[in-house]
């Protein structure tokens, strides 16, 4: 009898999706889109390996599926939720700290079923914690609100920066700074400390960063101080990128990664790939589609119900946008060599997976958004 | 919610600054990659396609072989493969056509060659060209194609030292024989020089040498060349005359247990690859067996002696010329009648020598055979050689010791025979035969009384003397020992009705320098027996070995010094006896 009642629940549920899925569908296609896009590449890039293509193929597969199901859910939800899920995510980033595994540093935590790394939990949970933190106070946050959000930023940041990543400690950081910024903090305060944060560079460069992250540093500065080795990455990436032309090689015509030049050619230096094989014309297109997400996801944070939609809507999008420059930029030979993966395109779980049930929730916001209802 | 706020409060300037900041931040990507990917593209595709540093090997020379006396008889000459980058070369058809003209070779077959390979990024076009030819070839300046110095492998010695030498493969390694036996030290070390490679595999600089190539040792074998010519020419006419399938002849230096010669028949050519079939690149003389026949009478004559129950002048009664051994009945080929154990060794007295086995222990004769070497490796070091077979004397039944006794139901190998012939006549002193020339030689192993060995070597004489069973292995002036073998070949389950003829001898018996064994297969030019076959081989190598040794003769003939000799009277004339 329940599971009868239960059959007709789904039912009807399902029926109801069908008439009005709350789906945002132009931000829906462009994030299929790049997946597609990201897909396509893998095959060449993983010289023709389908069981990876299929692997990644999966995984998408469970990120729409969270976008479809975080899509459903309303955004006050979630913000009920927000502390509890932050919590959880220090417990697990404390989790991987103790029994994390990972080439040289710790960054991913084996549950035999499922292998993640919480890092990426924390992209989703800061932005959601500072905005929650802040829905309900004054705008213009006081000096003593944006402490607390330095606190609810510096914490886990640094149990991710001890992992060690500093990559994704300082993006995770970015993501819950701009909660602050789009909360209206003041320009003199921004400027403020913008300057303190320049001066702390030095020492910060002498006494926490690791030796191989300065290298990284002066590699990004001067690659061609070590060829074969540092630098080669960085070489090699541009190489590929510049040999590109306008129009690429073609598909699977990229000789930096068949020959093996190119070094993690399936993770984060698979938009060299790209840009090999198909150019400025294919460089600037994918550009496109994602200024049309991070567009699109501004347009649903301006047109959201409350703060705290708003808020975090807009640190999503522009976080998401962050690790398109960063990668890009590292790419490019514009940063140094910080592990951002491309989102949706660089081979790898659990960022797709957080990435994609970030947008869900966007979707959320935007079905739930003020006009239009 | 106590803070719901319009959308409107979205801060303008917020939204702009942070809109303004995506298109700034979007744009400075794709101008970079605009710079990179259009303004900057040659460079990038040139670094891309050119610079890539690898370490490459130089190939070291192959150490040189020589003869004992310093005569070259494998050497390494400098080659040049020609190789091919496909691609290139299909991008132009006169490419094609220009390399077809060069290499004598037809366009389509060349083009159809290429073409097949066009996916890959190297292919050889030939391997192991002359160098003038090669850089004839080079000097076109056909884009995609490739010069690579190599080594080969040259033989002067060809089908004559094809078997003892062996052969080395393409890539220069020993694959066979002394080649392989000796690999590592022929090999040289390869030097490693450090290049940069394009995308192509194309050679665009040298940046350093990092290791010089350290060529090979030269190996000076114990083989004499002259010899070794000497015994391949007479072993080879000996086939001819017997229509023989083949045949096998080794020759030991008895004082230093040095191997001089090791020939067999049929043979093939080194310089070619791949030529010929298996079987005659075989070295039958260390992997094939045969069963001894008569040839181990001797040892059975040695074994009586040394029992004590025989004296070399012990009548044996061989009436009727068979006897029976339980159910089987040795047999002579005539009744001898009466005969002493140097009449058994000079007529070859199967009865004879079943006579002395039935007195003897089973385990004394199996020790006097085993430790002649039957049955076991000679230690010579020679890859793949075979280690014959010597039943244990515990299974032995009376028939099987007195078929034993005269050579049937154990198999030997050449050189195994001639190592035994060359202790006999080295007053019982063994040596493992050896390939490499030493200075020293090898310390020997005593297996026998002197005395013994110097009875049965004496007994052994009268075998090439008149009434001998081996007349025609005879040298003139010279002493000769040996003794004669005709055995029927085993095959699977029996035996055939093909026969080995073998001979093994000693020269010179005063003072014995040279020990010998021959062995015909199948031959069937109506003769098979080993004194009308293998022993003729012997003593035709034997008399010039002596003359190029320089060995003084022991034995002279005066008459035919008389004889042949013109006198001064007969040379005044101009008159030739």
């Amino acid at each position: 009898m329940i599971d009868f009642d239960l059959m007709s629940r789904i039912e009807r549920g399902l029926a109801r999706w069908l008439k009005r899925p709350r789906l945002d569908l132009p931000l829906l296609c462009a994030l299929l889109l790049v997946a597609a896009t990201g897909l396509v590449v893998l095959y060449s890039a993983s010289a023709e390996a389908p069981a990876q293509v299929l692997n990644q193929g999966l995984r998408l597969g469970l990120g729409f599926g969270v976008l479809l199901v975080f899509a459903r859910i309303p955004p006050t939800v979630f913000r009920t939720w927000t502390p509890w899920f932050y919590v959880f995510t220090l417990v697990l980033l404390v989790a991987v700290l103790l029994f994390g595994e990972g080439r040289g540093a710790h960054r991913w935590l084996d549950l035999k079923l499922v292998r993640f790394q919480p890092s990426e939990f924390a992209k989703l949970a800061l932005p959601m914690m500072v905005a929650w933190y802040l829905h309900d106070r004054p705008l213009q946050p006081s000096w003593r609100d944006l402490a607390a959000c330095a606190l609810i930023l510096a914490v886990p940041a640094a149990l991710i920066v001890k992992q060690p990543d500093l990559g994704t400690a300082l993006l995770v950081g970015a993501s819950g700074a701009f909660v602050i910024f789009l909360a209206g903090m003041s320009w003199r305060r921004i400027l403020l400390l913008g300057g303190l944060g320049l001066a702390a560079l030095p020492p910060w460069w002498q006494f926490v960063m690791h030796e191989y992250q300065r290298n990284r540093v002066r590699m990004f500065l001067n690659p061609e101080a070590d060829p074969l080795g540092n630098g080669w990455n960085i070489i090699q990436s541009q190489i590929a990128v510049g040999s590109g032309g306008v129009f690429g090689k073609g598909w699977m015509g990229s000789t930096q990664a068949r020959l093996d030049f190119l070094p993690e050619h399936t993770t984060d230096f698979i938009f060299a790939v790209f840009s090999e094989e198909f150019g400025l014309v294919g460089v600037a297109a994918i550009v496109l589609v994602y200024l049309f997400v991070i567009g699109r996801g501004l347009w649903i944070a301006a047109n959201a119900r409350d703060t705290y939609s708003r808020l975090l809507a807009g640190s999503l999008s522009m976080t998401f946008f962050v690790y398109v420059m960063v990668n890009g930029g590292m790419i490019a030979g514009l940063m140094p060599v910080v592990g951002v993966p491309m989102p949706l395109i660089s081979y790898g779980g659990t960022s797709a997976v957080s990435l994609l049930a970030g947008f869900g929730i966007l979707m959320s916001i935007h079905a739930h958004r003020l006009r239009g209802r | 919610m106590r803070n719901v706020r319009p959308a409107t409060v979205m801060p303008r300037l917020r939204l702009t600054v942070v809109l303004v900041a995506l298109g700034l931040c979007a744009f400075a990507l794709v101008a970079r990659a605009f710079q990179m990917q259009v303004l900057k593209r040659e460079f990038y595709q040139d670094q891309g396609d050119a610079r890539f540093l690898r370490d490459i090997e130089v190939p070291a020379s192959r150490g040189m072989i020589t003869d004992r006396n310093g005569e070259p008889l494998a050497i390494s000459t400098p080659m040049i493969s020609l190789w091919l980058h496909p691609e290139t070369l299909l991008e132009d058809p006169a490419r094609i056509a220009a390399l077809a003209q060069a290499m004598r070779l037809k366009r389509e077959e060349l083009a159809a060659r290429v073409q097949q390979r066009r996916a890959r990024e190297f292919m050889y076009l030939a391997r192991h060209l002359p160098p003038d030819q090669a850089e004839a070839v080079l000097a076109l300046k056909i884009p995609g194609v490739h010069g690579q110095r190599e080594y080969r492998r040259f033989y002067p010695g060809g089908e004559v030292f094809a078997h003892v030498l062996g052969v080395t493969d393409v890539d220069d390694a020993g694959q066979e024989g002394l080649e392989l036996a000796y690999n590592a030290q022929l090999l040289g070390t390869p030097g490693v020089k450090r290049v940069i490679k394009n995308r192509r595999g194309e050679i665009v600089e040298n940046v350093e040498e990092i290791r010089a190539a350290e060529p090979g040792r030269t190996l000076a074998t114990s083989l004499d060349r002259r010899i070794q010519y000497l015994a391949y020419r007479e072993l080879k006419a000996a086939m001819f005359e017997h229509s023989a399938s083949s045949g096998s002849m080794v020759v030991i230096d008895i004082p230093t247990g040095d191997v001089l010669a090791m020939v067999n028949y049929p043979s093939f050519n080194p310089n070619a690859r791949a030529s010929g079939d298996i079987a005659a690149r075989r070295n039958r003389a260390v992997t094939d067996l045969f069963e001894p026949g008569s040839v181990v009478k001797a040892f059975t004559v040695a074994a009586g002696l040394e029992s004590g129950k025989f004296k070399p002048d012990t009548i044996i009664d061989t009436y009727p010329g068979t006897l029976q051994v339980r159910n089987h009945v040795v047999r002579d080929i005539r009744n001898f009648g009466q005969i002493d154990l140097g009449g058994l060794l000079m007529k070859s007295s199967n009865v004879a020598a079943t006579k002395i086995a039935l007195e003897l222990d089973n385990d004394h004769l199996y020790d006097v055979f085993h430790r002649f070497g039957f049955g076991t490796l000679t230690g010579s070091g020679f890859p793949g050689e075979s280690t014959g077979t010597l039943p244990d004397p515990g299974g032995w039944g009376q028939v099987e010791k007195a078929t034993l006794s005269y050579g049937y139901g154990l198999s030997v190998n050449a050189l195994q025979m001639a190592q035994a012939y060359a202790a006999l006549a080295d007053g019982g002193r063994l040596r493992a035969p050896r390939f490499v020339r030493e200075a020293t030689p090898t310390e020997p192993r005593t297996l026998l009384d002197p005395g013994i060995a110097a009875d049965v070597l004496r007994m052994l004489e009268t075998v090439t003397g008149p009434g001998g069973s081996a007349v025609k292995a005879a040298v003139p002036n010279y002493r000769v020992a040996g003794k004669t073998g005709t055995a029927r070949r085993a095959i699977a389950g029996g035996y055939d009705s093909r026969y080995v003829s073998v001979f093994a001898g000693v020269i010179p018996v005063s003072k014995p320098r040279l020990a010998a064994v021959v062995v015909v297969n199948d031959p069937r030019g109506g003769a098979y027996y080993g004194g009308l076959v293998a022993a003729p081989v012997f003593g035709r190598v034997m008399d010039d070995a002596m003359r190029l040794l320089n060995i003084a003769p022991d034995h002279l003939q005066p008459q035919l010094i008389a004889a042949d000799v013109p006198t001064p009277a007969q040379f005044a004339e101009g008159v030739m006896p």
